[in-house]
């Protein structure tokens, strides 16, 4: 290794170790982006991955994951969205095409963005559990980049879960392995697999547990605060980094609880979200719930990655990841969708739901209409579909998403009587 | 006790005054370019007209779209609460109210109250809206007050399949030059919109009696277009363009 790389090696490991130190969001993910970005001269590879697929086996394997999807959730929220949507359209995508897909392409070709472009991969795995989408899309970027790509095909549960779906999975998580060995060129080792196992399922467990203190009135957060702190259980599932930060996240939501502060100063109104976030405009929704004594205490999305908890074996932790992750909120069909939210509007005891039908992500927002009726007939609370984009801004009109969220607002404090 | 509410519009500005709940009179002007403007004219074109002082007034209500622009007023409602009780003070069997507006149309369902049970809005498109038949009748180079009895001669309405506003607009004008009668054409640009709120009734589950509010309500082929397409009946109020005005004043008298 040249002797410069060497130097610069040491220096990163030396910033990496002082942030290392602190558990804060900001840190954590600055030192897990500058890691992956030195990964090579660290010797170590990089792999990107598709946001519901299977990472543990890449911590086990040593491998840095990276995700796209949490990357395209930085250019939105960083508001750098339409410019990237709208490179990738001039190269031929379509409009249509999932604004997370569009920035991701588009940004592999300038290294533009937030944090400059992801670091390069040196394999892709691809797991549809969440959509067709990101098929097409590693595909591309498996050629664009010219490295190895891995496809876990998980069928879609329109009901329960079969025998048959659970040996083709499974079998396919032995081909994984066989995937990485070679990617890597090495072995994996299981009890090293079974202990990143271990971790993964603590780190879930925390997170639930995170999610549950705003069963709490008042909340002691809200949907906005996690959707900043799911980051770690997306992107470190596996690691002790995400078991230490929740665990002090939860020791402060519990703290805050038992002081009876609440993340919204009045709350009066508890509301559910449903679909991915509206990244480039959760500052003003969070502001504009606010106003209206409202907190968005739960919500469909951050609950996705500890939702399939149940089915996870934590002593055979490997094989019940077929089912695990074939079960996931996106793979599934409308009725066992909307008994999720019911059960969660039970929990969280709502007053009401925001649907954002998300012009990207057709497989969160097919459905939300029958969604919307279920839960009007079996509970009798009322939603509000508000239409927009994740990351792309054009598809976002301030104005009427104002007056419709001002109408729904209302319209519940008339139903409670105030 | 007098109220007054102030409906203001992206095409028109409304206002209207309730004396002791009584409606003593209402008004509509163009909003034009400066909403906040047209918010105060309306309202003291009308109370002129009213012979009331200013100081006589001192519940508010303003809504619709320029609402937060009035800034004399005491508070700004939605416009979905402000037809609710709009249509329930003119008429408190009434259970839904579809409203056709400038650049939103909307389908509310309320209580014998009068509250607002449930609404869904047109997503953010104008098709389906006052503004999509102001393009067409551009496009026909018909006057739009027009439109609804010109629409009752047509023998079979033109198929207008396109729901963007644009797209329409040029299925219109293709209509045109291959010849087919304007009454056609205008009961088939009828149908289309009520095809789309149709759709949203269906979704909130519409109720009947019904009611239809906002300046479309006016031209008598839309609400044709929109009986036929649901199989209801539909009232329409002399008062429709100014329900939601008349529901702002309604709501001021709950101001402490
Ligand atoms: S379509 Fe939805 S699930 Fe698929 S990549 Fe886009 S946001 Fe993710």
């Amino acid at each position: 290794m040249p002797q410069f790389l060497l130097y610069l090696f040491a220096k990163i490991k030396k910033i990496i170790l002082h942030f290392k130190k602190q558990k804060k969001m900001k840190e954590i993910m600055t030192v897990y982006y500058m890691e992956a970005k030195s990964a090579r001269v660290g010797g170590r590879k990089v792999a990107w991955i598709t946001s519901g697929g299977p990472v543990e086996p890449l911590i086990a394997m040593d491998v840095i994951p990276v995700y796209p999807e949490n990357h395209g959730a930085m250019i939105g929220a960083s508001k750098m969205g339409t410019d990237l949507c709208e490179r990738a359209e001039s190269m031929g995508y379509s409009t249509d095409l999932c604004s997370y897909a569009r920035s991701d392409i588009a940004c592999a070709t300038v290294n533009g963005g937030p944090i400059g472009g992801l670091p390069r991969p040196d394999m892709l795995v691809c797991c549809n559990n969440i959509c067709g989408t990101v098929l097409k899309w590693y595909e591309i970027q498996a050629r664009y980049f010219n490295v190895p790509l891995f496809i876990l095909d998980t069928p879609f549960c329109h009901e329960g879960f079969t025998e048959e779906a659970r040996r083709y999975v499974r079998r396919q998580l032995d081909e994984y392995i066989v995937f990485l060995e070679k990617a890597c060129g090495r072995k994996m080792d299981h009890d090293r697999m079974k202990e990143v196992g271990r971790l993964s399922l603590e780190g879930q467990r925390l997170w639930q547990a995170v999610l549950d203190t705003t069963t709490h009135s008042p909340a002691p957060m809200s949907a906005f605060d996690a959707f900043y702190h799911l980051a770690l259980i997306v992107t470190l599932r596996g690691t002790r980094d995400v078991i230490d930060y929740y665990t002090q996240l939860l020791e402060k939501m519990k703290d805050r609880v038992a002081k009876g502060i609440g993340a919204v100063p009045n709350e009066k109104y508890r509301l559910l979200w449903d679909n991915i976030p509206i990244w480039h405009r959760t500052r003003w929704l969070s502001q504009k719930f606010a106003s209206h004594d409202a907190c968005l205490v739960a919500d469909t999305y951050t609950s996705a990655w500890c939702g399939t908890m149940k089915y996870i074996d934590e002593n055979r932790f490997f094989d019940s990841m077929a089912e695990a992750y074939t079960r996931i909120y996106l793979n599934i069909g409308v009725d066992e969708m909307a008994r999720t939210v019911l059960g969660m509007v039970d929990k969280y005891r709502v007053d009401g739901i925001v649907m954002h039908s998300n012009r990207s992500c057709k497989p969160y927002s097919f459905g939300q209409y029958d969604i919307q009726k279920i839960v009007e007939r079996e509970r009798g609370i009322p939603s509000l579909i508000i239409e927009a984009d994740m990351v792309d801004e054009r598809s976002f009109s301030e104005s009427q998403v104002a007056t419709r969220i001002d109408a729904f607002m209302e319209m519940i404090k008339q139903r409670k009587g105030v | 006790m007098i109220t007054a509410g102030i409906d203001i519009g992206s095409i028109t500005s409304k206002a209207a005054v309730l004396a002791d709940g009584k409606l003593l009179g209402t008004r509509v002007i163009f909003t034009g370019y400066n909403s906040e403007v047209a918010g105060r004219r309306v309202f003291e074109e009308l109370l002129e007209e009213l012979r009331l002082d200013p100081s006589a007034l001192r519940k508010i209500i303003s809504t619709g779209y320029g609402r937060n622009s009035v800034t004399f007023v005491n508070k700004s409602m939605t416009e979905i609460i402000c037809h609710g009780a709009g249509a329930h003070y003119l008429n408190p069997g009434v259970r839904s109210i579809m409203d056709i507006g400038g650049q939103d149309s909307k389908v509310i369902v309320i209580d014998e109250k009068g509250k607002v049970k449930n609404f869904s809005m047109n997503d953010k498109c104008a098709a389906g809206t006052g503004r999509f038949l102001e393009v067409m009748a551009r496009a026909l180079e018909v006057d739009l007050d027009g439109f609804g009895t010109l629409s009752l001669k047509a023998g079979s309405p033109s198929k207008i399949s396109s729901l963007c506003t644009v797209f329409a607009e040029s299925e219109v004008i293709s209509l045109i030059s291959k010849g087919e009668r304007r009454e056609n054409i205008i009961a088939g640009i009828h149908e289309s919109i009520a095809a789309r709120v149709a759709a949203m009734a269906n979704r909130v589950g519409i109720v009947p009696p019904v009611v239809m509010t906002g300046g479309v309500a006016k031209n008598i082929g839309v609400v044709k277009a929109m009986e036929k397409k649901l199989g209801v009946s539909i009232n329409v109020s002399p008062y429709a363009q100014v329900n939601g005005a008349i529901g702002a004043a309604v709501l001021a008298m709950g101001i402490k």
